[in-house]
């Protein structure tokens, strides 16, 4: 290769990512608890402006801590308008009012679909690399994310049926991210055989009927709540009682973000002890 | 007698359906003997966990629901008096709100029914001072209302400030009411406060029976009136205290009873009190039949049936008292 040839392909080189600099957002607030956990693991120093306030919140976010590092919104438009944004980031949930009064203002926004299993978190990390021009960040998170979703993901070996079961006795189905956490860490979903497809309330009458191995509830928020009454009917303690119990934070698997892992983790750990009580 | 028996065999009957249904669809006839000498598996456990305490709440709610309107009408001599028309069922709900919320429910077993007591103990006194223990209709009717809206007010504000995000849903269980996944625990506490609530009342049968007579001959014949009114008040906040504590407000149950039955008794208020019992116990059954029978998947809840049913009736009441105003 000549060497007039290699000085331009370099030239070239420089030009296109510095280009790409130039078009990547520089002032992006995000919206969505999930977007700002993918923002804050991607994001180049000082690009992210703001985060939303429950991405502080223990009990929701994985990432309460890197939250505490950021601005916080409460995603009303007026406020993010004042932020100067050139991207906004928001989820498939946020308020419409709010993205389309954004988008008459001129603000982009970027809107973040939910991830239903774990190959769409690849695609979500992948896909907010490119909205906030970090590409190769992305790929380096995807591809670490993807090795140790590997590493963990249990494919034989029995199959203990497990109930996910929250406040108000919702319960995940087959098309979510909480069952499909299940499915990787060596469990079946009581609520897939139920014919639960996307999630529901599971009245506590099936659940008991269904006689699960193993129930995993998140723990019960402070104040009272009638929705949460349901996780201490003496029914399900009783049922609790006689089969394992776990719990997971839905801080851990509420977003498709590389912390899914942790459930997995969790999960599979619970599912080994699980198995040698039973031998 | 045979009224007795018809309003009991009704109460039994919707009793025994009431166990019978629910989202798992087991035989009825099973689940009644899975109830009666099951052992092992999980239907024994969902017939006496979930569905006995469901079907006992409803009967024993509705009932004292039923009885707390027969003495509240009885005493006013006012057939549109209703522990939830008139605010007491909307305090008692402030009350228990407070008490769920202050954590106080967590150091003190009682401290939920015993705070929703005191909430309808209040508005009783409230409401009958704002209209006067002789008030007419229309000032009983405007006392409640004020002490409705304002006990729904505290009662959505206390929840909005709730640390806990889904206590501000709970706002419509409160105003409306349900028995979807009660337990036994709630049960034991409502229990003492209906039945010592029932009792009271049942011991203004012969006053409430004199005062038919008007106040003045009630009390030549020896009748202490604000020993009466004393009776009638406890006896009322003890059973919509326990009652709403545990299933919420449940409107236009002592409303709807007597009225349907006033006719049968002979128009005397003694009767009155045991067949609105029996009558509300059926009333409620009926409704939490209903509501699982229409939206079996949702929690409808019970005061959406109830006021249906009991609204139309509340409206041709106070069509029928405006005629006989002047």
């Amino acid at each position: 290769m000549r060497l007039s040839k290699v000085i331009s392909l370099l030239a070239a080189l420089v030009l296109s990512s510095a280009a790409a600099l130039a078009d990547a957002p520089r002032r992006v607030v995000s919206l969505n608890l999930c977007t700002d956990q993918l923002a804050m693991l991607l994001a180049a120093p000082d690009q992210l402006k703001s985060v939303s306030y429950i991405a502080r919140d223990p009990r929701a976010s994985a990432m309460p801590e890197e939250a505490a590092h950021y601005p916080i919104n409460y995603g009303g438009a007026e406020e993010v308008y004042l932020l100067n944004p050139d991207l906004v980031l928001a989820g498939a949930y946020t308020a419409r009012a709010t993205v389309n009064m954004l988008r008459r203002l001129g603000i982009p926004v970027y809107i973040m679909r939910p991830a239903l299993t774990l190959d769409e978190v690849s695609i979500r990390i992948t896909e907010m690399g490119a909205a906030l021009g970090r590409e190769e960040a992305a790929a380096a998170l995807r591809s670490s994310f993807e090795t140790e979703l590997a590493a963990l993901r249990i494919t034989d070996g029995p199959r203990p049926r497990a109930a996910i079961y929250n406040a108000n006795g919702w319960t995940p189905g087959e098309n979510s991210l909480p069952s499909q956490v299940l499915k990787a860490a060596g469990f079946t979903n009581v609520a897939t055989e139920a014919g639960f497809a996307y999630g529901g309330s599971m009245p506590l009458e099936l659940l008991v009927m269904a006689e699960p191995d193993i129930i995993i509830s998140a723990a019960a928020y402070d104040g009272h709540s009638r929705a949460e009454d349901i996780l201490t009917h003496p029914a399900l303690r009783a049922l609790k009682g006689a089969v394992a119990g776990e719990q997971v934070g839905d801080n851990h698997w509420i977003c498709g973000t590389p912390h899914v892992l942790d459930a997995v983790r969790n999960l599979s750990a619970a599912r080994r002890a699980l198995l040698e009580e039973a031998n | 007698m045979r009224l007795f028996l018809i309003l009991a065999t009704l109460v039994t009957v919707l009793f025994a359906v009431s166990l019978t249904i629910g989202p798992a669809e087991t035989g009825g006839l099973q689940s009644l003997a899975a109830l009666l000498t099951g052992s092992d598996g999980p239907l024994p456990m969902v017939m006496r966990e979930i569905r006995l305490p469901r079907a006992l709440l409803a009967a024993l709610i509705g009932g004292g629901l039923g009885m707390a309107g027969a003495a509240l009408q009885g005493y006013l001599r006012n057939p549109l008096a209703e522990p939830g028309l008139i605010g007491v069922s909307g305090s008692a709900a402030f009350g228990a709100v407070l008490a769920l919320q202050a954590g106080l429910t967590a150091t003190a077993t009682l401290g939920l029914p015993l705070a929703a007591l005191l909430g309808a103990v209040v508005g009783v006194f409230l409401v009958m001072g704002l209209a006067g223990a002789r008030g007419g209709s229309l000032t009983l009717i405007l006392a409640g209302i004020a002490i409705s809206a304002l006990a729904g007010a505290l009662t959505s504000l206390v929840l909005n400030l709730s640390p806990n995000p889904f206590a501000a849903n709970d706002i419509v269980f409160w105003m409306m009411g349900s028995l979807a996944d009660r337990s036994m625990t709630h049960l034991w506490l409502a229990l003492p406060f209906i039945v010592i609530g029932a009792g009271l009342l049942a011991s203004t049968a012969r006053g409430l029976d004199a005062l038919t007579l008007g106040e003045d001959a009630a009390e030549t014949l020896g009748l202490s009136l604000s020993r009466l009114r004393l009776l009638v008040v406890l006896g009322t906040a003890a059973i919509v205290g326990g009652a709403t504590a545990v299933a919420g407000s449940i409107g236009f149950v002592g409303l709807v009873v007597p009225h349907i039955l006033r006719p049968f008794v002979g128009a005397q208020p003694s009767r009155l009190l045991w067949a609105s019992a029996l009558g509300g116990a059926a009333l409620l059954l009926m409704a939490d039949i209903s509501v699982r029978v229409i939206l079996p998947d949702r929690d409808l809840k019970l005061g959406v049936v109830t006021a249906l049913i009991g609204a139309p009736l509340f409206l041709h009441l106070i069509f029928k008292t405006r005629r006989e105003l002047p």
